[in-house]
């Protein structure tokens, strides 16, 4: 297991047997060129002071397109906070994706309608709902599948642990997939476990895992395809480890430069998960310059949306504090409305 | 030092003063190490004492906690790290079935001094999960103590007293005041479990404690130009609670205002206004308010203004204190 699941190697080399067809590699690195253009946006609107906070997925894509490609549209995603491109990858508008993190309201999507859970901001506390979600799937006769992400870090904490043996016992329909990008703010993985790798976790509940190259696009499509559809089947949940990097800081507010080299960043350069698959496509000539310029103009189009929403000013109606703690307001509830709502008309008058 | 310090340099200096006089203090929680803390706190400490002293944990507020129990059962004062308010309730167990238990479950034979520092509170732009005023979770189970300081000098003195005390404190660090810069008394420490009066004042007394005791003088400063003398009360101590101090500065106006930014219903602010109400009954000329934040899961930061107990709504809640009446 020490070795990750590899395709297409660094320099676009295909590595390994049952690399995806053609289109659906060409469709992967499209989005790949959305995800990266949506996490620089991002970036430069946290810069402009239009965004409070932004934690990049900048150099981990390749899981975010993945795991959102390889569902169906009656399965669920269960994302954290930094997994907005894999949400937006899903088909969300990224605007609603971002609207927690602009600080209008705490979820700006509609979790029923688009089958993607609230980005889950305590770590691995999402994980347990994933295998409510799919064991209820389950109870009901339907075959949905839900994909949970999480970070290296998360896999500590106690919720990980007992999500992970919840979905074993009942055989539940969920793939874990835990982007290990090798830090949780500051502390590196090593910290985190004593383990082989993360993967090898998976043996201790009894279900399958499997080490995958995380900037991989080739390989993750196929770890994750298999582990979905044998969950479709009945067979019960996987632990996909993606061997990554963080590129980015851990958020705007955080300095790097604290805890890792420069040096150990620009290993990573080169592994980049875009950089590689445009390498593999352009030697097969699947992607023709047309291709190309055609995707970065969807990228630019996204992006101009996405500043434009952002520049708008969304009129919050201070009432709504009040509108969602219950289905029915309380008489209390009611109450403090009318006092805020009186203080705002004497602002006003 | 020529600069007066922040909030979060006393708090630094209190930790690095406390492990410099005794050898079992240990600091452990997330990012505490090299990174010093994301709100650097604990900044300098692995450099200056070493990682056996100063050390990053597994990501694991339950273990962190528990694994705390431990080694002060064995000799040591952790002071541990919850990275923020709401990332704190996953210890929840550890912190009420067992730090808050065990010293009365073995009849007094295991004491637990050991420190539980949370960041707390509003008021920072943060999103959900980072904002939450949890000072009642932990008031309301008997066996911890609970403090909160409002100043530099408290923050300071407040946490060596904790980190010297032999029972288990949680230390509610305001985060709203980290970047406040103030003179630093280091000296004497405040005793835990006492209150103080911020400003005297004849007309009414507000009483607040760590985020709302700078808006509780603002409120005091400018109901003054407005011709009215309220005096502040802060807290500092919410277990054990100061009725000696609280007492006498309610018995001395006759009105009282309780400001806090936690939602008010079965909070902290509900406990003081109806003990004051108890002790000073006969001397009361209105009932005692409360101006508390709203009894809604913490706003997203684009209205927790509206949220926040600001100085116009305490001085309303004065002006409602039946002054027509006497
Ligand atoms: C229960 C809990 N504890 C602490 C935090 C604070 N925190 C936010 S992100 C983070 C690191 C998470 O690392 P990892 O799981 O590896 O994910 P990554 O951020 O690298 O994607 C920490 C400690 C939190 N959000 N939730």
């Amino acid at each position: 297991m020490s070795e990750p699941m590899r395709l297409i190697n660094e320099t676009g080399a295909v590595v390994g047997d049952g690399l995806p067809e053609p289109e659906v590699l060409l469709d992967g690195y499209r989005a790949l060129v959305l995800a990266r253009r949506l996490n620089a946006q991002a970036e430069a609107l946290v810069r402009q002071g239009r965004l409070a906070v932004y934690p990049s997925s900048h150099g981990q894509e390749a899981c975010q397109v993945a795991a959102a490609a390889v569902l169906a549209d009656t399965d669920w995603l269960f994302p954290t906070y930094r997994d907005v491109a894999a949400i937006a990858a899903r088909g969300v508008d990224p605007l609603d994706v971002l609207m927690m993190l602009r600080g209008d309201w705490h979820c700006g999507y509609d979790p029923l309608a688009t089958r993607v859970a609230p980005q889950a901001t305590p770590l691995a506390t999402q994980l347990p709902h994933a295998v409510g979600v799919g064991h209820a799937a389950r109870l009901k006769g339907e075959d949905t599948v839900v994909m949970a992400l999480c970070g290296d870090g998360a896999t500590s904490e106690g919720d990980f642990h007992e999500a992970l043996n919840f979905a074993a016992v009942f055989a539940s329909p969920v793939v874990f997939l835990v982007q290990n990008n090798k830090y949780a703010i500051s502390v590196p993985l090593a910290r985190q476990s004593a383990a082989e790798s993360l993967a090898a976790k998976g043996a201790g509940y009894g279900m399958p895992a499997v080490l995958v190259d995380g900037n991989d696009l080739a390989a993750l499509t196929v770890v994750l395809s298999e582990a979905v559809a044998r969950a479709r089947r009945g067979g019960g949940p996987t632990l996909v480890e993606a061997d990554t990097y963080r590129i980015r800081a851990h958020t705007n507010a955080d300095d790097p430069s604290r805890y890792r080299t420069d040096d150990e960043v620009d290993e990573w350069r080169p592994r980049d998960p875009l950089l590689r698959l445009r390498a593999h496509l352009t030697s097969t000539g699947a992607l023709t310059p047309e291709r190309e310029a055609e995707f970065a103009a969807a990228a630019e189009e996204m992006a101009a949306h996405v500043r434009a929403g952002m520049g708008e000013e969304t009129a919050l109606d201070p009432a709504e504090l009040f509108a969602h703690v219950y289905s029915t307001p309380t008489p209390q509830l009611r109450e403090q409305a009318a006092l805020l709502a009186a203080e705002l008309n004497e602002v006003r008058s | 030092m020529t600069e007066k310090p922040t909030m979060i340099q006393a708090l630094n200096r209190a930790l690095h003063d406390a492990m410099a006089a005794d050898e079992s203090v240990v600091v452990f929680g997330e990012d505490v190490g090299p990174l010093g803390g994301v709100f650097r706190v604990t900044d300098g400490l692995t450099a200056t004492f070493g990682g056996n002293r100063c050390f990053d944990t597994p990501l694991a507020e339950a273990g962190i906690v528990g694994v705390a129990v431990g080694m002060a059962m064995n000799g040591m004062r952790p002071v541990v790290e919850m990275q923020f308010d709401a990332f704190a309730y996953p210890a929840f167990e550890q912190i009420v079935s067992h730090v808050a238990k065990i010293g009365n479950r073995t009849r007094g034979r295991v004491r637990l001094p050991m420190v539980i520092r949370v960041p707390y509170g509003g008021g920072i732009g943060g999103v959900e999960h980072h904002c939450d005023s949890s000072e009642a979770y932990y008031a309301h189970t008997p066996g911890l103590l609970v403090v909160t300081p409002a100043t530099n000098t408290d923050a300071y003195g407040l946490l060596r007293a904790a980190i010297e005390h032999p029972d288990p404190v949680v230390f509610l660090e305001p985060k709203r005041q980290y970047f406040t810069r103030e003179e630093l008394d280091q000296d004497p420490v405040p005793p835990i479990g006492r209150a103080v009066v911020r400003r005297e004042g004849g007309d009414a007394t507000l009483i607040a404690y760590g985020p709302t005791v700078p808006v509780a003088l603002a409120a005091a400063e400018q109901a003054a130009a407005e011709g009215r003398d309220l005096g502040v009360v802060d807290i500092r101590s919410i277990v054990p609670f100061d009725d000696e101090t609280v007492t006498a500065a309610v018995r001395r106006t006759g009105r009282a205002v309780v400001v806090a930014e936690a939602p008010g219903f079965a909070s902290v602010a509900s406990e003081i206004a109806a003990r004051v109400s108890e002790r000073c009954f006969h001397h009361l000329e209105a009932p005692v308010r409360r101006v508390t934040g709203f009894d809604v899961p913490y706003p997203p930061p684009k209205l927790e203004r509206h949220h926040l107990p600001g100085v116009d709504r305490i001085l309303d809640a004065v002006d409602d204190l039946q002054w027509d009446e006497t």
